[in-house]
């Protein structure tokens, strides 16, 4: 290319171009000027009108949040609306003065007062902030006569969330609290800044932070026009808002209801797993709390209560307690050394009533042992040497993969709290876990040895009550398992439409029918001669379960004796199960944190939970109150 | 006897042996409004008058040290400036962690860093050196190499998704290509082909960028969203009339209707206050810098300096154009700050950095000459 070589040429075009570009540049700023002179002469009027005299102002109106009821259309999240007194600070010239004026009107608490700065100093200047909730026909009546005393405070209907069932089912429920930084940061991952104008309320936790953008709905607004002091004229246009949608779960909160009273004093937790759907009939963490406390900003008493409480309330036991399984495990243990051709069913140990292995003495829980054990008798009986030496042949790597497919050690993915973030995953262990686990090469070894008590559902092994459940409604539903969810479906505000949930298969685990038969047999045989067998007796329906007791601390060698050993560091106690035995509509796991034996304190929680669930049984002496009554909570 | 008067002036006149006095008048000027407004919009609320003052103050003194590099010595900046921002958005696509929905930034651990700034200068440093290492031999292969030095950190900016910085960016790099002589057959070529290739763009547009575009069509469409920007800053320029409401007086701005109102929409505030009369003499402003930059271009002595300073200044043009178009309402809302308008320190140093370059071709030419 000739052209491109001549240097006195090239400058020549050099500035050409310049001279081109300069007039781009004057075009495009003529271009500028004519929008300028477009707005501000020729459509100054029809612009000023709008800025100067009248000035719209648009209004979000807040949807209504969708309700939840549970599967029987018990309602256990509502709206209601009341009366508030709220101030706007950027229009109050004297915040201290004109609160104590509005003190000698309406009821004004110090307490009303200190929330009042705590929500200010979070909020953006010109927010307009309650001081005042619910107030009486008689306090509104009074402050209307004497509005005119105090600009910028304002009488507004605002809609309110309300739990009814109180602290019933707290934990899967979860709560709504104020919009904080975190928040928001959230709501603008999501790109829904536009909609959340006006919301100052946000789910926490619990199904109303998974479904928030469920249940939120579409924000409306009203358009107005306000004068110089921003306070409305009129109205203009009113888009109206859409509710957000409404929540039906699986949940049945009469059966949860009864969970929670059997459990009492107790901390622990039960999941019941529709086995066929992965549907929750049941998800109770016990201590719970009254999630009405965090509706309009918990106080700092309130929240060090139960933040501070030893029995740690605010903790969600059954999907972020992680507990050994202790002999529940054996079940599972069972069926993967029939799968993976470890035993067959009617193999034989001996048992002593210990495995020696190297220096290390493992006791069983029998002295003198059980004899002649066979599968059906290891787990009818519990038998722990059975499983020492079942673990010692199956090898780590191959009891951490069969248990794994089971979804132990495995976040579930329920539908609860933001995505993958709320549920503890547990501990399945494997040689690969420890090498991730510990710093230390000499502790990054897998010994031989420490596989021994993983048998028996011991050593590192630890897992959380939903991961026990859905494992055992794994086995209830011949290998198939499903991802557990609390939401059966979601009723679409706008159309009334329903939209069902599905229920999501993770996987086919192929196990062979006459294993699973094999597990099943013993399982049966736990409730009708073993370990379960007095919790179940005269049971109309046939059930199949195990017990479990899982050591809080070591005891070296020592013979375990409840009543000597301090409360908190007593066995926790376990039980899974599933009923009806040949078809299965209810698996469950229970946990009694500190509740010694499985067969005595876990295993009768279940015996309630299936009479009620597949008998409408109530248990004796179970308060009989509906479990529709609103309490009527005062707040703080 | 020691000469003090003479010392002194030696002194400043060492000091200021690079300064270009025409440029930093005029910038100073924008400045000087640019604080009076970045005042108006924040003294009821949060103010920031003192930290903008701040901020200019480092601004010019790396333009200072920027204007005393001699071009030889900006030309051995090029590639490794280049390298650097490259590998930096590459590591931003990779590891960069989302803020408001985008991937811009860049964790160092202690701080974070946002890699795309610095290529608003280091692109059109890496073309113009390109040119000059082959003005000898300048071929349509050079422009072709060109266009991909410039396409890919276009493309990595573009996709966190950034469209104000990828723009400027981009725009940074064409001017060079545009003044090194890409034949205007390919221009016109391009042009065409962009217009007929417009509804393919349209699909891989983010659906927020989509929605600003539709919503400057019709803006009562998203009247709670990116809509109400527009229809809040078009009231408030159309409402400042011919001479403005005054200082301080901007009903628009103190009420609260104005988003944004000290960084990107700050033309909004100025121009409610000041009118058209007001706008009239900001665009004479810019107009003067570009003018003045151009000057600079045309008496350049080598096609490295000629080709940078040419770019440079119309980067000032395209922030200026781009800002002041989507606050009045005739293009899209895309993050762009106004230039030496706008509060932000980032976006001011590189602004400055830019003066520096201009000034250090200018004030260096006599000695390339010798």
């Amino acid at each position: 290319m000739g052209d491109f070589h001549n240097p006195d040429s090239d400058l020549d075009r050099f500035r050409f171009r310049l001279g081109f570009a300069a007039i781009v540049v004057l075009l495009a700023f003529g271009l500028l000027i004519g929008r300028f002179v477009w707005l501000q002469v020729i459509q100054h009027d029809f612009y000023q009108t709008r800025a100067e005299d009248n000035r719209i102002a648009l209004i979000p109106i807040v949807p209504n949040r969708g309700v939840i009821t549970d599967r029987n259309g018990i309602v256990l999240a509502r709206n209601y609306s009341a009366f508030t007194l709220e101030i706007t600070p950027s229009r109050v010239p004297n915040l201290e003065a004109s609160i104590d004026a509005l003190a000698t009107v309406i009821d004004i608490q110090p307490k009303d007062r200190k929330r009042f700065k705590r929500v200010m100093d979070e909020a953006k200047n010109f927010e307009s902030i309650p001081i005042r909730t619910r107030l009486t026909d008689a306090e509104v009546a009074r402050f209307a006569a004497q509005r005119y005393r105090f600009p910028g405070i304002e009488v507004k209907a605002r809609l309110f969330r309300q739990y009814p069932l109180g602290s019933v089912a707290s934990h899967a429920i979860g709560y709504i609290g104020r919009i904080t930084d975190r928040d928001l940061g959230w709501i603008e991952e999501m790109e829904k800044q536009a909609n959340y104008k006006g919301t100052d309320h946000i789910g926490k936790n619990g199904l109303e932070q998974h479904y928030e953008f469920e249940l939120h709905g579409e924000t409306g607004y009203e358009e107005v026009e306000i004068d110089a002091g921003g306070r409305a004229l009129r109205s203009l246009k009113r888009i109206p808002p859409v509710s957000g949608n409404n929540l039906s779960l699986s949940l049945d909160v009469k059966l949860q209801q009864i969970t929670e009273q059997a459990f009492g004093e107790r901390k622990g937790a039960l999941v019941a797993i529709d086995p066929s759907t992965g549907g929750i009939l049941a998800l109770v963490s016990n201590p719970t709390y009254d999630p009405n406390l965090f509706v309009d900003g918990i106080t700092p008493d309130n929240w060090k209560e139960l933040n501070d409480h030893p029995s740690k309330p605010m903790v969600n036991r059954a999907i972020n307690g992680s507990y050994p399984p202790g002999s529940t495990f054996k079940p599972f243990m069972a069926l993967a050394a029939l799968e993976m051709g470890k035993r067959t069913a009617n193999q034989t140990i001996s048992d002593p009533g210990f495995f020696n292995f190297g220096n290390h003495h493992f006791r069983d829980d029998k002295k003198g042992g059980h004899g002649t054990v066979d599968m059906y008798k290891s787990i009818v009986h519990s038998c722990d040497t059975y499983y020492y030496i079942l673990a010692n042949d199956m090898g780590i790597d191959n009891i951490s993969k069969f248990m794994g497919q089971l979804g132990l050690g495995q976040r579930t993915g329920i539908d609860l709290g933001k995505d993958g973030a709320s549920e503890t995953k547990g501990v399945l262990p494997s040689q690969e876990w420890k090498k991730q686990r510990f710093k230390k090469p000499e502790q990054q070894k897998w010994y031989a040895g420490e596989t021994i008590s993983i048998g028996i559902g011991q050593g590192y092994n630890s897992y959380t009550p939903i991961q026990l459940a859905q494992a055992t409604a794994v086995i209830a539903n011949n290998g198939v398992m499903f991802r557990p969810h609390i939401v059966r479906h979601i009723t679409d505000a706008k159309t009334g439409e329903k939209r069902i949930i599905e229920p999501q298969p993770i996987r086919d685990l192929k196990l062979k029918p006459q294993n699973i038969e094999v597990i099943r047999r013993a399982m049966v045989g736990v409730n009708k001669e073993g370990t379960g067998a007095r919790a179940f007796a005269g049971a109309p329906y046939e059930s199949a379960g195990k017990t479990g007791t899982a050591q809080v601390y070591s005891l070296k060698g020592a013979d375990y004796k409840a009543h000597s050993i301090k409360q908190e560091l007593r066995d926790h106690a376990l039980f899974i199960a599933y009923a009806p035995a040949d078809k299965p509509t209810i698996a469950l796991a229970v946990l009694v944190e500190n509740g010694g034996f499985g067969a005595q304190s876990a295993a009768p929680i279940a015996r309630m939970v299936m009479d009620y669930y597949l008998l409408g049984k109530l248990p004796a002496g179970a308060a009989q109150e509906d479990a529709a009554a609103v309490e009527d909570d005062n707040e703080e | 006897m020691i000469d003090i008067p003479g010392t002194l002036r030696r002194g400043w006149r060492e000091l200021v042996a690079h300064i270009d006095f025409p440029l930093l008048l005029i910038t100073m000027a924008i400045m000087a409004v640019g604080l009076a407004t970045v005042y108006s919009a924040t003294f009821d609320g949060n103010e920031r008058i003192f930290s903008q003052a701040g901020n200019m103050g480092v601004a010019l003194v790396i333009m200072w040290f920027v204007s005393r590099l001699p071009p030889q010595k900006l030309m051995s900046f090029a590639i490794p400036l280049y390298l650097l921002g490259l590998i930096l958005l590459i590591a931003v696509f990779l590891f960069g962690i989302k803020v408001n929905g985008a991937k811009r930034w860049l964790p160092l651990g202690f701080t974070r860093i946002q890699p795309s700034e610095m290529m608003k200068i280091a692109m059109p440093l890496m073309l113009a050196w390109y040119f000059q290492k082959f003005e000898a031999t300048l071929g349509f292969k050079h422009f072709f190499v060109a266009c991909l030095l410039l396409i890919v950190p276009f493309a990595l900016i573009a996709k966190q998704p950034d469209l104000g910085t990828a723009l400027l960016v981009g725009g940074a790099g064409f001017f060079v290509i545009f003044f090194a002589g890409l034949p205007w057959k390919v221009i016109v070529g391009l042009g065409a082909a962009g217009a007929a290739a417009a509804p393919m763009l349209w699909n891989v547009l983010h659906d927020y960028q989509r929605k600003r575009i539709l919503t400057l069509i019709d803006p009562t469409t998203d009247p709670l969203g990116a809509g109400y920007h527009i229809i809040q800053s078009t009231i408030a320029i159309g409402s400042g009339g011919t001479f403005g409401k005054g200082f301080l007086n901007g009903t628009q701005t103190h009420l609260e209707f104005i988003p944004e109102k000290h960084t990107d929409f700050i033309f909004a505030v100025y121009s409610e206050e000041w009118g058209l009369l007001g706008n009239a003499v900001l665009v004479f402003l810019y107009t003067l810098l570009i003018a003045r930059g151009l000057i600079i271009a045309s008496s350049a002595p080598t096609l490295f300096s000629r080709l940078l300073a040419g770019a440079v200044t119309l980067g000032f043009f395209t922030y200026a154009f781009i800002n002041m178009g989507m606050v009045s309402g005739i293009l899209p809302v895309v993050g762009v700050p106004l230039p030496f308008m706008s509060y932000g320190g980032t976006a001011l140093v590189t602004l400055f950095v830019g003066i520096g370059i201009l000034m250090s071709i200018h004030t260096h030419r006599m000695l390339v000459k010798k």
